[in-house]
């Protein structure tokens, strides 16, 4: 348990930051705010293919789109991109920015060391979801969405911004939820199974069929 | 000239390149009908290209995408890689999904499996894939249905009050 005072040190240092963003909020809450923001996080080859799907059929009215991507994530950018690029032929006044934030967990990760760098993403993604302010955060499982997700949360429970998490759990999941799931079927306001077995394991799940 | 292509996605999966190009395997598809095969073998190792017995072998690694390759096929054998089975149904190609056994508890079996109960794959290992290619009935296969991201997006114009 060696890294138990990085845990501590970690979350001194998110209470630490949570104090100037309370207040930062106060004085800039008389200014307006963009009708709408969309926070979508994308991740490693997969997911971020299923998530440009349930994209590519919303309305003009979910724009900016704000990504976001683990740093280690090489194949999404181009990906995300080339989808960009249609979308703004189609709506010239279609708006994106792409944010990298550190990967929070890589596959085979122990348990306690997972705890430490899933707190250091949570530090990263804290500003970025407070500068974004997002009505909407779409994901789908890849790691990365976890501290997107629960940096959310808090700004919500800080009365800072209440933002609705809508989670899509991957096609691949047929019987079983992914690590990700587990977690954001906690913290997501709607949690989208694509399979009926799902639905039927976890009762506050929507199931629409196949959305992919 | 009918055409078979076997994919591996991003990983490796030497004993299925292996079983593919194997005599008998060669032999089965030459009795099918088929007269070309197209290796994508990935990060596995790389096996000649030329003619196997009565059958023209194409091989690489990767490519940016494999839409090309997938459309040319008459018939895909493919991991269980969910991306690779999910682009080949959609393009409307018969599949045999071939599973590695040496892989536990590979969370990307379960979509495999449930093609395969649906009806939309065939379903077998490196070491039944002779047996399959023998006795396979490609017109038993169900056409896979697109997903629907339009009710997704219903569902969230619901939610935020967008009408």
């Amino acid at each position: 348990m060696e890294e138990l005072p990085v845990v501590v040190l970690l979350l001194l240092l998110l209470s630490l930051l949570l104090v100037p963003l309370v207040l930062l909020n106060r004085r800039r809450q008389d200014r307006r705010t963009p009708p709408f923001s969309l926070l979508v996080v994308a991740g490693s080859g997969g997911h971020t293919t299923e998530i440009l799907r349930l994209l590519s059929c919303l309305s003009e009215s979910y724009s900016p789109r704000h990504y976001v991507l683990a740093d280690s994530d090489k194949m999404s950018e181009a990906k995300i991109r080339s989808f960009e690029q249609k979308k703004a032929e189609t709506f010239s006044k279609s708006q994106f920015t792409l944010d990298r934030i550190p990967r929070s967990r890589e596959v085979r990760q122990s348990w306690i060391s997972s705890v430490v760098t899933t707190l250091y993403s949570i530090l990263y993604s804290l500003p970025l979801t407070y500068k974004r302010k997002p009505d909407l955060i779409l994901c789908n499982g890849p790691g990365t969405c976890v501290p997107i997700c629960v940096s959310a949360f808090l700004l919500g429970l800080l009365r800072i911004k209440r933002t609705i998490i809508v989670y899509v759990e991957s096609i691949c999941r047929v019987e079983t939820l992914s690590l990700s799931g587990k977690i954001l079927y906690y913290f997501s306001d709607y949690f989208i199974v694509q399979w009926p077995d799902l639905k039927k394991k976890y009762p506050k799940s929507v199931y629409l069929g196949r959305v992919v | 000239m009918k055409s078979v292509f076997v994919t591996v996605g991003t990983t490796s999966f030497d004993e299925l390149i292996a079983a593919a190009r194997s005599p008998p395997a060669l032999q089965a598809l030459h009795s099918r009908g088929y007269q070309k095969l197209v290796l994508q073998v990935g990060r596995g190792a790389l096996p000649q290209p030329g003619s196997s017995g009565a059958l023209a072998v194409e091989v690489f690694r990767f490519k940016d995408s494999l839409a090309e390759d997938l459309q040319s096929a008459d018939l895909v054998i493919s991991h269980a890689g969910a991306g690779s089975c999910l682009e080949t149904l959609e393009k409307g190609k018969p599949l045999i999904v071939v599973i590695n056994d040496k892989l536990m508890d590979n969370h990307q079996l379960e979509l495999a499996k449930q093609l395969h109960r649906d009806g939309y794959v065939l379903y077998c290992n490196c070491s039944t894939l002779v047996e399959t290619l023998q006795s396979m009935d490609l017109s038993t296969l169900k056409p896979f249905p697109p997903g629907q991201p339009e009710k997704f997006a219903s569902f969230l114009d619901k939610v935020l009050g967008f009408q």
